[in-house]
């Protein structure tokens, strides 16, 4: 028997080490979890975002109808009755739509309660009616039966956005306007739709006729030109530095300068679009033209950084081997070097550019952030870009663009994966080991 | 334009076709010095370069020669007793009226003159411009086909003007570092001149809604920055506080212990954080996670601003995370196997050989990568914009609301305010500050990973 509370000889180092094994392990086993712990955090955050957005925003897709029999009535659009189109565009059809309501619900008359009848559907109804009437001569002095897009509170409250139960101060709509839906969805006059204005339609001060056509014009044309400018520019500075550039300290000081310029703050590059381009060079406020120069500076170094890593990859012996068959530098450079290094290229461009698509900090400051009802059509019609668009959205009290907003974002998000896929099989299509 | 391209062409066709005949055929090509096609570039870059020149040249120019004509023109009495500021609204006024847009003052029969005046100097130059240019333009190709001899060394010609033009190219990031200093050193120093800096820098109180009129109550504002630069740090040692313990441990787990399948599947997810643009995260913060803290915070009893500091630096936080995660992977997978290998041999457990030997090792380049991330936290724009508030409290606590030195040049450039006021002055000075400081710790930061990295080569 061995007496394990008094040790009599000097105890052995095995000794020692065996009586704290069972804490180092128990460390070890925290440690370890640990570490899973963030990991696991870590995902956990990246699917919350992702669950809370998708659930705010696929409503959006969808847009709340209202059946409504419109009169078409002669005497308030044609009085006349010469169809002149001029006429027809001036007509008074927030009377016709106000005249069609009325007879929908004839039991109420009070000035109130007609008041949330006229709300019932969206303040572009009286549009709508006139499109139809212009495109369709020959519905006037019909009635019919006409799908009208409903109030952006209606819309919420079908959607069951809105909670029934909030008191009704809380809530934003009243009850006898609940009542009223609730009579027409008895009747089967309320319907939802594929909601096609969101991408058909420019933006809007209603939420319910707000759409993302607009800002993804100005996307597209920002995108476009930041492209042609930052893609030349920055393989052109690549291949110099990577290629032909001496050792040297000013070449030094270049390459120091662009691992730099990829980690200055992006409003600072908003600050020298305001300062240089718009003030100083006179470049028109707002347009896709000043967003493009902004977002190509920026988008630059990650397309120079990326190219060089490329050029890098191409083994020596290729350009050993062109050399020596009698090629110039040049033509080895362009002949055979770029080629191979091309896919490396194009997979850094992309991911320079999905950055560019996300961001919006410095075109705030360039103007990109003026409310543009009309879609851009050219590279100096003022525009703003989907990013700048979602934080216009975001900023606005109506409950109804907090969906538009989470469904603007899943188009963004959507284009940012596509981007990110293409520049992930680019480079799985491509790859090769030397 | 077109028509410029078109002239290329035809100068490269040209060019190439004098080339082959001047070898005397096709046959006889390798007399030619260098391939046709190389005579054909650069009788097309002759044709291209100045007339380009000539024309980027005369835009520049055209608008302050036309308007001198146009002022000079103008009756004398007319100009007698206008000060510089009002003949610049005149002149403005006569522009407005040639391009047919509407006018702010009343159309006087001799400002209605000078807008034909113009319009027509207008159109004069125009046609001028284009002329001269497609003149240059031709002259440049047939210089360049005159040029064309067997012996012409094109080829070298050609890539001394390629090489050039990449030279140039590899300047632009120069230059976009230059013209953001001097943009910002430029109003800065016209704002310093109105405020002095040391007011600027230690001042604790801002409040930059300059008045409308001079002699209203408080009509200099106060430019007082030290609450922006406590807000930006506050938010920013939030966002650190969580970015720093989760993305390191996950580097570590991901890079030490995890198993092939889930490190190939974790990291380019936990990536996808890095790639969501800022605007998400603002919209989140301010639509989701600060209403939760609210709620949270009013049931412990906890007084919660709205816009609390605290939403949205644990957003940023969330956004930093694959920034500190995927450098101090890279640094951690730099550490050489056989410094591991001599612990384990020793007989350490593997967090004992991480927490001592790993990460000692390879703490300058953790460093390094997280005072990059810090650098980011402090220009992050559009998360503090949307979350955070706008009243500028000197305050410690992550409940309250404070703002950042970036939500106050936004807010101060995004309204209708002249260029040269304090106000959007001072959002200038704010942006050298900015720029600045997270110069300062790029540069320290990349010289420590790039040392680093060296170290183990």
């Amino acid at each position: 028997m061995q007496d394990q509370t008094q040790p009599t000889t000097p105890r052995r180092t095995i000794d020692i080490v065996n009586a704290s094994l069972k804490k180092r392990y128990a460390r070890e086993r925290r440690f370890r979890f640990m570490g899973a712990a963030a990991v696991t955090l870590g995902l956990l955050f990246v699917a919350t975002l992702f669950a809370d957005i998708a659930l705010k925003g696929y409503t959006a897709f969808e847009q709340t109808y209202i059946q409504v029999p419109v009169d078409f009535d002669p005497a308030i659009i044609d009085p006349e009755g010469t169809r002149d189109p001029r006429t027809l565009a001036d007509a008074d059809y927030l009377a016709v739509l106000k005249a069609s309501l009325r007879k929908l619900f004839p039991d109420l008359t009070e000035r109130s309660q007609l008041r949330e009848v006229y709300a019932l559907v969206s303040a572009g109804a009286p549009q709508q009616l006139q499109s139809m009437v212009l495109s369709h001569p020959n519905v006037i002095g019909t009635a019919t039966d006409v799908w009208l897009i409903a109030g952006g509170d209606v819309d919420m409250l079908v959607k069951g956005n809105l909670d029934r139960r909030l008191p009704e101060a809380d809530r934003g709509i009243t009850d006898s306007s609940i009542a009223l839906i609730d009579r027409l969805a008895e009747q089967g006059r309320v319907e939802k739709r594929f909601n096609t204005g969101f991408f058909t339609n420019g933006t809007s001060r209603e939420p319910e006729l707000a759409g993302i056509a607009g800002a993804l014009a100005g996307t597209f044309y920002t995108l476009v030109l930041t492209l042609i400018l930052s893609f030349p520019l920055g393989v052109g500075a690549a291949v110099y530095l990577q290629e032909f550039a001496p050792k040297n300290r000013w070449t030094d000081l270049i390459e120091v300068n662009i691992n730099n310029l990829a980690a200055v703050p992006s409003i600072v590059f908003g600050l020298l679009g305001l300062a240089v381009f718009i003030n100083f060079f006179g470049v028109p406020r707002s347009t896709p033209l000043v967003g493009a120069l902004v977002l190509g500076l920026m988008t630059l170094p990650v397309i120079i950084i990326a190219s060089r890593a490329a050029l890098q990859s191409v083994p020596p012996s290729i350009r050993e081997a062109a050399l020596g068959v009698g090629a110039s530098p040049l033509q080895t450079q362009f002949h055979h070097v770029l080629p191979l290094a091309m896919p490396g290229i194009m997979t850094g461009a992309i991911i320079g550019m999905a950055r560019a698509l996300g961001e919006s900090a410095p075109l705030l400051m360039i103007g990109m952030i003026a409310f543009i009802v009309d879609v851009p059509k050219g590279f100096t019609d003022a525009a703003t870009v989907l990013p700048v668009q979602i934080y216009l959205w975001a900023d606005s009290p109506e409950r109804g663009f907090v969906e538009r907003t989470s469904a603007a974002i899943l188009v963004l998000l959507g284009f940012l994966v596509l981007m990110n896929l293409a520049a992930v099989l680019l480079r799985r299509r491509f790859e090769r080991r030397w | 334009m077109l028509v410029l391209l078109a002239v290329m062409a035809l100068a490269y066709h040209g060019g190439r076709k004098r080339a082959i005949t001047s070898a005397g055929g096709a046959g006889q090509i390798s007399t030619l010095h260098s391939l046709p096609g190389y005579y054909g570039f650069y009788a097309a870059l002759w044709a291209g370069i100045p007339a380009l020149l000539l024309l980027g040249l005369w835009l520049g120019i055209q608008d302050a020669v036309v308007t001198g004509l146009v002022k000079s023109a103008l009756p004398a009495q007319t100009l007698s007793g206008l000060s510089d500021g009002a003949l610049g609204l005149l002149l403005n006024d006569v522009k407005n009226l040639a391009s047919g847009s509407i006018v702010g003052g009343t159309v006087t029969p001799e400002i209605q003159a000078a807008a034909d005046h113009f319009a027509q100097l207008q159109r004069l130059a125009n046609w001028a411009m284009w002329l001269l240019v497609l003149a240059a333009a031709s002259g440049g190709m047939v210089l360049a086909w005159g040029q064309t001899k067997p012996r012409m060394r094109a080829r070298n010609r050609v890539e001394s003007i390629v090489m050039g033009t990449m030279f140039l190219c590899s300047l632009i990031a120069v230059l976009t570092t230059l013209g953001i200093i001097l943009s910002v050193l430029f109003e800065s120093l016209q704002f310093f001149q109105k405020i002095h800096p040391a007011d600027f820098f230690l001042g604790t109180l801002w409040s930059p809604q300059t008045a409308m009129r001079t002699d209203q109550v408080a009509a200099a504002g106060a430019f007082g920055a030290v609450p922006l630069f406590t807000g930006t740090l506050l938010i920013s040692f939030i966002a650190m506080a969580v970015a720093v313990p989760i993305g390191l441990m996950a580097a570590i787990y991901l890079s030490e212990y995890a198993p092939r399948q889930v490190r190939s599947v974790a990291k380019p997810l936990l990536e996808i954080l890095a790639g969501i643009p800022t605007v998400v995260y603002g919209f989140f913060a301010a639509l989701t996670l600060a209403p939760v803290i609210r709620a949270i915070g009013e049931s412990l009893g906890l007084e919660v601003a709205s816009e609390s500091a605290l939403a949205a630096g644990l957003v940023m936080g969330v956004m930093i995370i694959p920034f500190v995660s995927s450098l101090s992977d890279d640094v951690i997978n730099a550490v050489p196997q056989a410094m591991r290998d001599g612990s384990y041999a020793l007989g350490a457990t593997q967090s004992e050989t991480i927490r001592r030997v790993v990460i000692p090792a390879a703490l300058p380049g953790i460093v390094g990568g997280i005072l990059l991330a810090v650098s980011r936290a402090i220009g992050e724009t559009m998360i503090v914009v949307m979350a955070a508030g706008l009243s500028a409290n000197l305050t410690a606590n992550p409940l309250a609301s404070v703002t950042t030195v970036t939500v106050q040049i936004v807010t101060l450039l995004t309204g209708d305010q002249e260029f040269d006021s304090a106000k959007t002055l001072a959002a200038f000075a704010l942006g050298l500050t900015l720029f600045l400081v997270t110069l300062v710790l790029n540069v320290i930061a990349l010289h420590i990973v790039r040392k680093y990295r060296e170290q183990y080569e």
